[in-house]
């Protein structure tokens, strides 16, 4: 299949790269940039695991091809570390015992990074709408929340 | 009770952050597709469209003509190595893939092997098959009848769809008692066909390294040591041999029994590898898991209860159709097809009980493996809490004081059920009353007769389960013949740090963590000296697995007693260093001291190093131990939950306003990862109380074969759980643990269930079959003249 050129920033690193007009921007992440911290649940976008944030907006990206990337800038979970920091919600996660496998959390923190730019006082009850196209099977989501909460307290006394 | 050791050194009752997590947080973990080897294959797989065909003719000429399509297997290809047929756990037999006919929708038909993963399924679109449908059974009460077709002609002499019999219990003295009851109930129980659906899908990545005939499968299995006996067992004849099987679980993104079978996927992928010599990546997508991987439950179960007018219980009967699919394919200790499920008398201390469950084969997947259960212990607890609930409201008696007044009381423990469990410790009254307490369960009756006096709804749930889980004890407990024991080895550094390898393989329970917790709280190394690893059959000790909650029961005691025999090493070195006498010597937290001189000690850190520089004559070096822990006993971790919910007259919706869980999984190692486990057990038991079902049309067709319609919760749907525990120790395991995993997912939908029932009960409503949809409570108010 003919190849299509793109231009794609990941995690601030520009990339000029030929990709299948099929291919779909996850794949492009996971295989051919071998950022595997985005993760593939449901093909469907119903999981919320391949959450990536593509210009200040969290979209899923196993439902997104790569050419819809094209001189756009992409972050990943990988991207969320700064200077060897994590992310409040990281933190969060961490202090608050927000994951158990693992594999919805990526998603999870890409979801929240956007929303807590948005609204860095949430309620409960708005943090649990705003992860509601993200699921988890082993946490029943209380401790999301309050890893939620977490991060948002941090950011309002300028954590991040 | 207040933890033994320092929070610095971490050991049990600390809330210790998980060790697992900074790799998750980074994205860093390593899941299977994430597993990248060069050269690697991809397969993708063709499935049948129907439930039932034969297949006429399979045509790969335009998928092989694909650039990067290299082969397409079939089950003609598999046969001529005998592959095409394995042995189910259950002893029964499953295609791998099929030579003449299918007998599900979403069955395996044929495998395509490409460069690519969209070639592979490039080649998957082009393979063109030519089916005969055949009449298709999908009621398991139908194919009991004797115009069924027969489902399994590969079976010479098989006449019918019935699988086996199984009973339990004194039937003739449960029939005197209900010939004697004052009053019984009686109940018609469907528990659907769910699955687990893990966020992760199952998938393999197997290479066979030709020139050191070695085959190494990285894959999702919740149990790797079985899975590779499983693997030489089945193809031994073709050269696999047992020291050259190598499987690995890495990362595994949730389990809860959809990852301890073997699917035909990760064989073709074995035998694509083998056969190339390359590695060959396998992964499903999310409508492939959801379609032909183990279903769990579909249970049709008539159950009766008989009793007193005073609300004293006496006596259980059950009888249930247990709908296996195509082939039984369940995953339960092999002496029990139909699991623990006789553990159904549950906190109530009947007189009698008797069991009976019939498998049936259909036209629909494999499996009959749990949901985060062990082994059938939601369907039994289901019954059970549901009959207790009915004969309840049937005397009008409130459903708590008819609860207490016949559970086992403390002084009865260790309990011989009526069908034959020992339980071995609990205080389930203590339970009930603690959740009574926190929910304000009289104010509670109070709003809901003033309600119902208004005409709103409002229902108050209770379930008091007692769960069985730590399989098990080797005299009953094996799978395929191998003892379900499990094991750890401790190994201790001379620098002081130490590695522990368990037989079991977390799925996000913690282990890494957890086990390291235990190190440390009996041999006080603090928890960041010991690495924890597991799911590498070359280098960790055989062991049945992760799942039913055996971890804490079985490895966590293998862990304990290798500490301990640990220990009583480091005494004989503490001695020869101190110059004393073993007997003179005392433990505390980290270290040995003289009885009397403090001052005089070691700690486990310099013995440590003594064991490798300076150890005493006549003893060998080195600080490990190894444990294969065969449990005496099983546990019995209980609770009591107390849902409230109201209901919508107009639209049916059932809204869960509180839900108070008290657990008691006897004494906790990580008090944060109890509760974690608990909520998302809980979670798991709203799934399928109120969204989760598998439905099949008359054609076999799946009707809910996505995330589309198969609905999980989400957080909007899922309440704030509130939670809180009782402690009653195990008395025969070493740390006093229970195990918590699955109990909550195991409690909680018949509380929900019983909730609903308990707001609708005025209206002439018994009974509701879960999942409770808003459509379902809709037409029953609707028949009952309710609008909105």
């Amino acid at each position: 299949m003919a190849k299509v050129p793109i231009k794609v920033t990941v995690n601030g690193v520009e990339h000029s790269l030929d990709v299948e007009p099929r291919l779909l921007l996850v794949h492009l992440l996971r295989e051919t940039l071998r950022l595997t911290g985005t993760h593939i649940g449901c093909d469907t976008s119903h999981c919320g695991a391949c959450t990536v944030v593509m210009d200040g907006n969290a979209i899923k990206s196993c439902t997104a091809f790569a050419v819809q990337a094209d001189g756009r800038s992409i972050t990943t979970v990988e991207g969320l570390e700064q200077d060897g920091q994590l992310h409040p919600l990281q933190d969060g996660f961490f202090q608050e015992h927000g994951l158990q496998c693992g594999y919805c959390t990526p998603g999870m923190l890409m979801t929240g990074y956007v929303f807590l730019q948005t609204n860095n006082d949430p309620s409960d009850d708005e943090i649990r709408h705003a992860i509601s196209g993200n699921l988890c099977r082993c946490t029943g989501y209380v401790n999301i929340v309050k890893a939620y909460q977490y991060a948002a307290q941090k950011m309002r006394e300028g954590g991040a | 009770m207040a933890p033994k050791t320092s929070p610095e050194i971490g050991g049990m009752g600390h809330s210790v952050k998980r060790k697992e997590d900074p790799r998750f947080l980074r994205g860093l973990g390593n899941y299977v597709d994430d597993v990248n080897l060069p050269g690697m294959l991809y397969l993708d797989i063709v499935r049948s469209p129907y439930a039932h065909a034969t297949i006429k003719n399979i045509d790969s000429s335009k998928a092989t003509a694909i650039p990067g399509v290299l082969a397409v297997i079939t089950g003609k290809d598999l046969e001529k190595y005998n592959l095409h047929w394995m042995p189910t756990l259950m002893s029964d037999t499953q295609m791998v893939l099929p030579v003449d006919k299918v007998m599900y929708q979403a069955q395996e038909v044929a495998a395509v092997l490409a460069t690519d993963r969209y070639i592979a399924a490039d080649g998957v679109e082009a393979v063109e098959i030519d089916y005969d449908p055949l009449p298709v059974v999908v009621d398991p009460k139908k194919a009991l009848l004797p115009d069924a077709p027969v489902l399994r002609t590969d079976k010479k002499d098989k006449k019918d769809n019935h699988i086996w019999h199984w009973e339990w219990g004194n039937r003739e003295a449960t029939d005197q008692l209900f010939s004697d009851a004052e009053v019984t109930v009686k109940e018609d129980i469907y528990i659907p066909r769910i699955h687990v659906s893990s966020i992760e899908t199952c998938g393999c990545v197997a290479h066979f390294d030709k020139v050191r005939g070695k085959l190494t499968v990285w894959m999702t299995t919740q149990a790797p040591h079985a899975i590779r006996t499983v693997f030489a067992l089945v193809a031994g004849h073709v050269g696999l041999s047992e020291e050259k099987i190598q499987i690995i679980s890495p990362d595994i993104g949730g389990g809860f029994g959809g990852k301890v079978p073997v699917y035909p996927g990760y064989v073709i992928a074995v035998a694509a590898s083998v056969l190339t010599g390359k590695p060959v990546k396998w992964i499903e997508d999310r409508m492939e898991n959801l379609q032909a991987d183990s279903f769990a439950r579909d249970y049709h179960i008539t159950a009766e209860l008989a009793g007193k007018k005073d609300g004293t219980l006496t006596a259980l009967r059950i009888k249930t159709i247990a709908d296996h699919g195509y082939t039984d394919a369940a995953a339960n200790p092999s002496k029990f097809p139909a699991g623990l499920f006789h553990v159904c008398t549950g906190s109530y201390d009947l007189k009698a009980a008797h069991v009976e469950v019939d498998g049936v084969y259909t036209n629909k997947p494999p499996g009959g493996i749990a949901y985060r259960c062990s082994f059938r212990v939601t369907e039994a607890v289901h019954t059970i809490e549901r009959m207790t609930d009915l004969m309840a409201h049937e005397i009008g008696m409130d459903a708590a004081e008819l609860r207490m007044k016949n559970f086992i009381k403390p002084e009865q423990f260790p309990y011989k059920s009526a069908l034959d469990w020992e339980y071995d410790s609990g205080n389930y009254a203590a339970a009930l009353q603690l959740a009574m307490d926190r929910i304000g369960y009289a104010e509670l009756r109070k709003e809901q007769a003033e309600k119902r006096a208004r005409g709103e709804l409002m229902g108050i749930g209770i379930s008091s389960f007692t769960e069985i889980v730590g399989a098990g004890p080797s005299k009953h407990f094996d799978i395929l013949g191998i003892k379900m024991f499990d094991s750890a080895e401790i190994r201790v550094h001379p620098t002081g740090k130490v590695i522990a390898r368990f037989g079991t393989k977390s799925q996000g329970q913690g282990h890494e963590t957890t086990y390291a917790q235990i190190v440390a709280e009996e041999l006080g190394f603090p928890v960041d000296s010991v690495l924890v690893e597991e799911g590498d059959t070359d280098t960790a000790p055989y062991g049945l697995g992760t799942y039913a909650s055996r971890s804490t029961p079985v490895a966590a005691a293998a862990c304990a007693v290798a500490c301990r025999k640990i220990k009583d090493k480091a005494r004989k070195i503490a001695a020869y260093l101190l110059e004393a006498h073993e007997d003179d010597l005392e433990w505390e937290v980290g270290k040995f001291f003289v009885k009397g001189s403090p001052d005089r000690a070691k700690t486990i850190q310099e013995i440590s190093l003594a064991a490798y520089t300076n150890h005493p004559p006549g003893l060998e070096a080195g600080l490990e131990a190894v444990n294969y822990y065969d449990p005496p006993n099983l546990t019995y971790p209980f609770g009591s939950y107390i849902c409230v919910v109201d209901i919508d007259k107009g639209t049916g919706e059932v809204k869960i306003r509180r839900f108070v869980a008290v657990d008691d999984c006897g004494n906790i190692i990580n008090p944060m990862i109890v509760e974690g486990q608990i909520h998302g057990g809980l979670t798991m038991g709203l799934g399928p109380a109120l969204y989760e079902e598998i439905q099949y049309d008359e054609s076999g067709n799946i009707l809910q074969g996505s995330f589309m319609n198969y609905l999980l919760p989400t957080a909007v749907e899922t309440p704030n759980w509130e939670t809180d525990k009782t402690c009653t120790p195990s008395p025969h395991h070493p740390l006093g643990a229970k195990g918590v995993g699955e109990s909550a997912t195991v409690g909680a939908p018949a509380a929900i269930v019983n909730a609903v029932v308990d707001a609708l009960w005025h209206l002439g409503v018994r009974h509701v079959d879960i999942p409770i949809t808003s459509a379902k409570v809709w037409k029953l108010l609707r028949a009952a003249g309710v609008r909105g």
